[in-house]
């Protein structure tokens, strides 16, 4: 969607130079932030505290390394891909399984599955939460698997609650996808005597490779982001997944906001680093929801 | 109540193998082997049992909770139903529920009425065929990759009173997230930054799948830009215009993690997602209260999940 369309050659006129200096200005006041985020966290906070923020110089790496020291930020990486990993992948074999399902066969009950799974992903998760959380408190786990020995409090939990919450939207693209797949595939899959699992597994699947890799772009960056589920399910700190883990850091970065803000950077770094490198599949992904791209 | 069909309907769906109404569909489905039949089974049911467990059940609870006096630690079995008192608790004796409403409805005014229109403008400017039309538009959505709770962080960065960019260049010393004068319009401000962006996004994928000859059949009739936008794009775009919409409220309804990583909805920043989660994990918590909000969360969001399910599945069929 944001491909270069070619560009024709037309003349400057003044109106086209008004509306580039428009674009422009926004651009760089949309970067700002963002930016500035990364100013701060490259400098001093003695620097910064004489000479104002508003200032140049006091440029130092320390930031990184107290606060990468200071909030376990290692840990909290890791409990992050402990939890996205494998809500990722399970989010898009389930989703990828209804999808199927509903793309390959005329139910008329098809459209209530797509409904039931697309409008949960839309759901406030507040409107969820009183239960859930009883819920959690009481489906008991082994200690193996946490040492909480309940749902609460787990990384089994957390993967649960997002792969529920975010199937909905990747069954919903999905089955639209594959409804766009030419039906004598199957056909010709059956005259092969091929099962239902090797049509979904071995017909349907590597056809559906573009909008799986726009879905688990779109679903890492968002499973990443998640910030409710932890903040509520989650109690020992140092299991919380990096974004929820922020608000701790909060208390411990209290009056240093040249640590606050390299805290900032490195927790947007995995999700800048999809943005630049896949950023071709982040936007296919999310229009693709909106649309029929 | 347009949840009633949702949460039935979902409990109510038998295995699909087992489906068979016409006399083809009963044919096509002989041509399946029992293991094909299992396997779809399991397919769709798996899933399903997943959403249903911990998303659709849960919702229905929350409603059936909200007519109780449930303290969220005692046994089930002593739950009495109080009929609609929590919900007149919740509006006569609970000081931050006005608050929290007014200030879900100035945040869904805000970006319905600033940041959609302005992410809709960006996308109209964007579509023609400019050069570094690429720089734009990433510019305008990096945000959208960042979370909210990053966000907060971001902008504190900006808003700081003693360490602020904003004080420092103005030479104010306003707490922007601290103030309870101040502090929803600041937080929205940094909401608005992300959603101009995300609105961008979807719009400009909607122009793009606009027929051009319509354009040029405007452009030949002698339309002006501005006429052809209103008279001929805009009423073709009535699906993405309502998907906008309902991501518009939808986004303001959920609202929270920005508010909550501020001062977890105090202090002027009480939002109802945040009243809800201070009910149930916080100090004061009284589950009455925070179903009875939650239920009302519910109502509203399903009348938009509705709109927006009528009209994706309006435009799948097309």
């Amino acid at each position: 969607m944001s491909v270069d369309t070619p560009v024709r050659s037309r003349k400057l006129t003044p109106m086209r130079m008004l509306l580039h200096g428009f674009l422009i200005v926004v651009s760089l006041a949309w970067l700002f932030p963002i930016a500035w985020a990364v100013l701060t966290s490259l400098r001093s906070y003695d620097y910064t505290a004489q000479n104002g923020y508003v200032s140049f110089g006091g440029w130092t790496f320390d930031n990184y390394v107290t606060a990468w020291r200071t909030a376990e930020f290692g840990q909290h990486f890791l409990n992050s891909v402990y939890i996205t990993v494998p809500a990722v992948l399970l989010t898009l074999f389930l989703a990828s399984s209804v999808a199927f399902v509903i793309a390959r066969f005329s139910w008329k009950l098809n459209l209530v599955l797509l409904g039931v799974f697309t409008a949960a992903n839309l759901l406030p998760q507040q409107a969820l939460l009183i239960p859930l959380f009883r819920l959690f408190t009481e489906v008991p786990l082994p200690e193996f698997m946490s040492d909480s020995e309940l749902l609460y409090d787990s990384y089994w939990g957390l993967i649960l609650i997002n792969v529920a919450f975010q199937c909905g939207f990747c069954v919903f693209v999905l089955s639209n996808y594959m409804k766009a797949l030419p039906r004598d595939l199957y056909e010709a899959a059956m005259v092969d005597g091929a099962s239902i699992w090797r049509q979904y597994w071995q017909v349907t699947m590597p056809l559906c490779r573009p909008a799986l890799a726009a879905l688990a772009t779109l679903e890492v960056t968002w499973i990443y982001n998640e910030f409710f589920w932890a903040t509520v399910l989650m109690r020992t700190g140092d299991k919380f997944p990096v974004t929820s883990s922020l608000n701790n850091l909060r208390g411990e970065f209290f009056t240093d906001n040249n640590l606050v803000s390299a805290g900032s950077v490195l927790v947007a770094i995995p999700t800048l680093v999809i943005f630049f490198m896949l950023q071709r599949h982040f936007v296919r992904g999310l229009t693709l929801g909106a649309s029929k791209g | 109540m347009s949840d009633l069909p949702l949460i039935q309907a979902d409990r109510a769906v038998p295995p699909p193998a087992t489906t068979t109404s016409t006399g083809g569909r009963r044919r096509r489905l002989r041509l399946l082997s029992r293991t094909d039949r299992v396997v779809i089974t399991l397919m769709v049911l798996v899933p399903l049992l997943l959403v249903t467990g911990f998303v659709w059940l849960p919702a229905a609870a929350t409603v059936l909770l909200s007519g109780t006096n449930w303290d969220g630690i005692g046994p089930l079995n002593e739950i009495e139903f109080v009929g609609a008192r929590n919900y007149s608790d919740v509006v006569n004796i609970y000081p931050p529920f006005v608050p929290a409403i007014q200030h879900n409805l100035l945040w869904l005014a805000t970006l319905f009425v600033v940041a959609t229109p302005f992410g809709m403008f960006l996308a109209v400017l964007l579509d023609k065929e400019l050069r570094g039309s690429r720089f734009y538009q990433t510019a305008l959505y990096l945000p959208v990759v960042l979370s909210l709770a990053l966000i907060g962080f971001v902008w504190q960065l900006l808003y700081s009173r003693d360490q602020g960019l904003i004080n420092a260049v103005f030479g104010s010393s306003i707490d922007w997230y601290g103030d309870s004068n101040v502090n929803i319009w600041a937080v929205m401000v940094a909401s608005g930054w992300r959603h101009v962006g995300y609105i961008m996004l979807l719009y400009l994928a909607g122009l793009k799948g606009v027929d051009p000859s319509l354009r040029e059949a405007a452009a030949v009739d002698g339309a002006s830009e501005g006429r052809t936008f209103f008279r001929v794009v805009f009423p073709v775009l009535r699906p993405i215009n309502i998907i906008v919409l309902v991501v518009t409220v939808i986004e303001s309804l959920r609202a929270f993690d920005l508010v909550w990583v501020v001062n977890k909805g105090r202090n002027g920043l009480e939002l109802i997602s945040a009243l809800v989660t201070q009910n149930v994990v916080g100090e004061a918590s009284r589950i009455g209260f925070g179903s009875a909000l939650a239920t009302i969360m519910l109502v509203v969001s399903l009348v938009f999940i509705t709109i927006y399910l009528a009209t994706v599945m309006r435009e799948n069929r097309e």
